[in-house]
């Protein structure tokens, strides 16, 4: 995995004016200032269910912060909100400084360009082929019309995530590492900003959550991607986290590396990072 | 404490529905039509409904000619009897049959085509990506219902007089373009246009109430089921009313 999954283009200038092509981009020394997703005080409920009460954090931009907590505390849920499919009750939730809940269709339209969603189960589109897939944002989204060019973004998106044979296979006929894999590299080929991971590894055997996971990290090098990893697996949270938050009861308990963490005095915390 | 009213879910539900609606036009005018997706559900709904509906157009004829020729013969108006099946069948039971047909086939299909891209998160993952699903599956398939099911309707009626003709032929023998002239006879275009604009309010009805219940189907996998069943239910029930409406409508605008 040598090439670069999508070399900035001639007429892309979204990354290529803020990170010039060979700067190294390294979160912690450079820009750990800047604020990309800013949550404080989000409160969501279902009817009767409080699903978020009191939830505030931030993302930084070029890190990988990773989100711990028991099943159904919330943490889709604050994700969705980030990409307008939920809305909070109160609170406010702001990506590169505006606010998602005020954003109308086309803000939120550009919004969403900017940010990649993977969901848990790589949610391929059934009836087309992989290539049609990851064509599909590229003539949807973008509105590129020329197909070499596009044929091309393709070849190299899946050559990014080691898949490049795959390209006429229909989704069905992938593995669950495979689905996700391509899942991937349909969210990475319109070179989000912020990159939202539900569960990148669940499901997938110890090795390939670890290429996943290895993966998740690459891209973050490479493209300076901030992003936002929800996950129960321990492994890609030490592969991938640069800082650590564990939610419980709908806000955070917790905040710090992993090793921090690893051995905090509260036993909830420390749980997580037990073997079960 | 009480709930909520017994009319509110109703309500609710009915406000949804508008919602969807005015969201299936703000995508209908919006730049960028999927015009390849369009001609593969027209495919898909047209095409692959052909063999049902021309079968049952087909038996539909032959069976009404069949029936109604003894009795006819008893009056000594057999010779009326083309243009008596001709007109049923074109009037009423033809769109009323192929739309019952595809309310069954075609707005189930949608609604568990849609309902599983739903619970499987396609169509979440299709609107976080910036594209619009609403443009890509909803205005399709709405459209593409809305087309084809009067073109299969007057396949059907053609192929019921077909079997019509087929069915007298066993009595006595008489030329297909005989029988045609006879059959069109006490036909006109007042006969012929309110049956075809009908059966455009059916066809959108079955594709906007498959679309509706797939697109709002609950997470879960049983609820694709549920999307299925109850899309033929409401798409059935909206064609029986569309239909006494436009019954009323055309007995008011044509025969007045
Ligand atoms: N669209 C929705 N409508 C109603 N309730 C919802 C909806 N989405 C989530 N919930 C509820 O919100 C709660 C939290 O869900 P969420 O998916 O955020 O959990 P989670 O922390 O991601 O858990 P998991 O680790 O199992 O994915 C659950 O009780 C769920 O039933
Ligand atoms: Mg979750």
């Amino acid at each position: 995995m040598k090439a670069p999954i999508i070399p900035p283009t001639a007429n892309d200038t979204r990354r290529t004016e803020k990170f010039p092509e060979n700067q190294p981009v390294s979160a912690a020394q450079n820009n750990q200032q800047e604020v990309v997703v800013d949550v404080r005080h989000l409160a969501k409920s279902f009817g009767k269910n409080k699903v978020l009460t009191d939830l505030t954090y931030q993302l930084y931009r070029g890190e990988n912060l990773i989100v711990l907590g028991k099943s159904g505390t919330g943490k889709s849920v604050s994700i969705k909100c980030m990409v307008g499919m939920l809305q909070q009750d109160s609170g406010s939730l702001k990506v590169f400084g505006e606010e998602v809940k005020d954003l109308d269709e086309d803000g939120l339209r550009e919004l969403r360009i900017r940010i990649g969603f993977l969901f848990q189960s790589g949610a391929l589109y059934d009836s087309m082929t992989v290539f049609d897939n990851l064509a599909f944002p590229l003539t949807r989204v973008l509105k590129l019309k020329d197909d070499a060019e596009i044929e091309k973004r393709v070849k190299e998106a899946l050559e990014g995530v080691g898949l490049a044979d795959a390209v006429n296979k229909m989704p069905s006929d992938l593995s669950g590492g495979q689905r996700k894999r391509i899942g991937l590299a349909r969210t990475l080929i319109l070179k989000p900003e912020i990159m939202l991971y539900d569960e990148p590894t669940t499901g997938l055997d110890p090795i390939t959550s670890r290429e996943i996971s290895e993966l998740i990290r690459e891209m973050q090098k490479k493209y300076n991607i901030s992003s936002i990893i929800i996950t129960h697996d321990m492994e890609c949270a030490r592969i991938t986290g640069d800082r650590i938050i564990v939610m419980k009861a709908g806000s955070i308990t917790a905040e710090g590396q992993y090793d921090e963490l690893a051995n905090a005095p509260d036993e909830f915390v420390r749980s997580f990072f037990q073997p079960a | 404490m009480t709930g909520p009213p017994f009319w509110e879910k109703p309500l609710l539900a009915i406000a949804e529905q508008v919602r969807f609606l005015g969201a299936f036009f703000r995508n209908l005018f919006r730049p960028g039509f999927e015009w390849g997706e369009f001609v593969r559900q027209c495919y898909l709904i047209g095409y692959k409904s052909l063999g049902l509906c021309g079968i049952t157009g087909f038996i539909l004829g032959f069976v009404l000619t069949l029936q109604s020729e003894p009795t006819m013969k008893e009056f000594g108006a057999q010779s009326f009897v083309p243009s008596m099946v001709a007109i049923s069948v074109i009037r009423e039971i033809g769109p009323v049959i192929i739309a019952l047909i595809c309310a069954g086939k075609v707005a189930s299909s949608i609604g568990a085509e849609l309902g599983s891209m739903k619970v499987t998160e396609q169509i979440d993952a299709m609107e976080v990506s910036g594209a619009s699903p609403m443009q890509y599956l909803v205005v399709t398939r709405i459209l593409a219902c809305t087309i084809m099911l009067p073109i299969l309707t007057l396949i059907a009626d053609a192929l019921a007089l077909l079997g019509g003709w087929v069915a007298s032929n066993i009595s006595n023998k008489v030329a297909l373009v005989v029988y045609f002239n006879k059959s069109f006879s006490s036909l006109d275009f007042s006969d012929l246009i309110p049956a075809v604009i009908k059966t455009i309010f059916f066809g959108f009805a079955i594709g906007f109430v498959g679309s509706y219940k797939g697109y709002n189907s609950d997470r879960g996998t049983e609820s694709v089921g549920v999307a299925a069943n109850s899309a033929v239910v409401s798409a059935s029930l909206w064609v029986i009313v569309l239909d006494a409406i436009a019954v009323q409508l055309t007995s008011v605008f044509a025969y007045s």
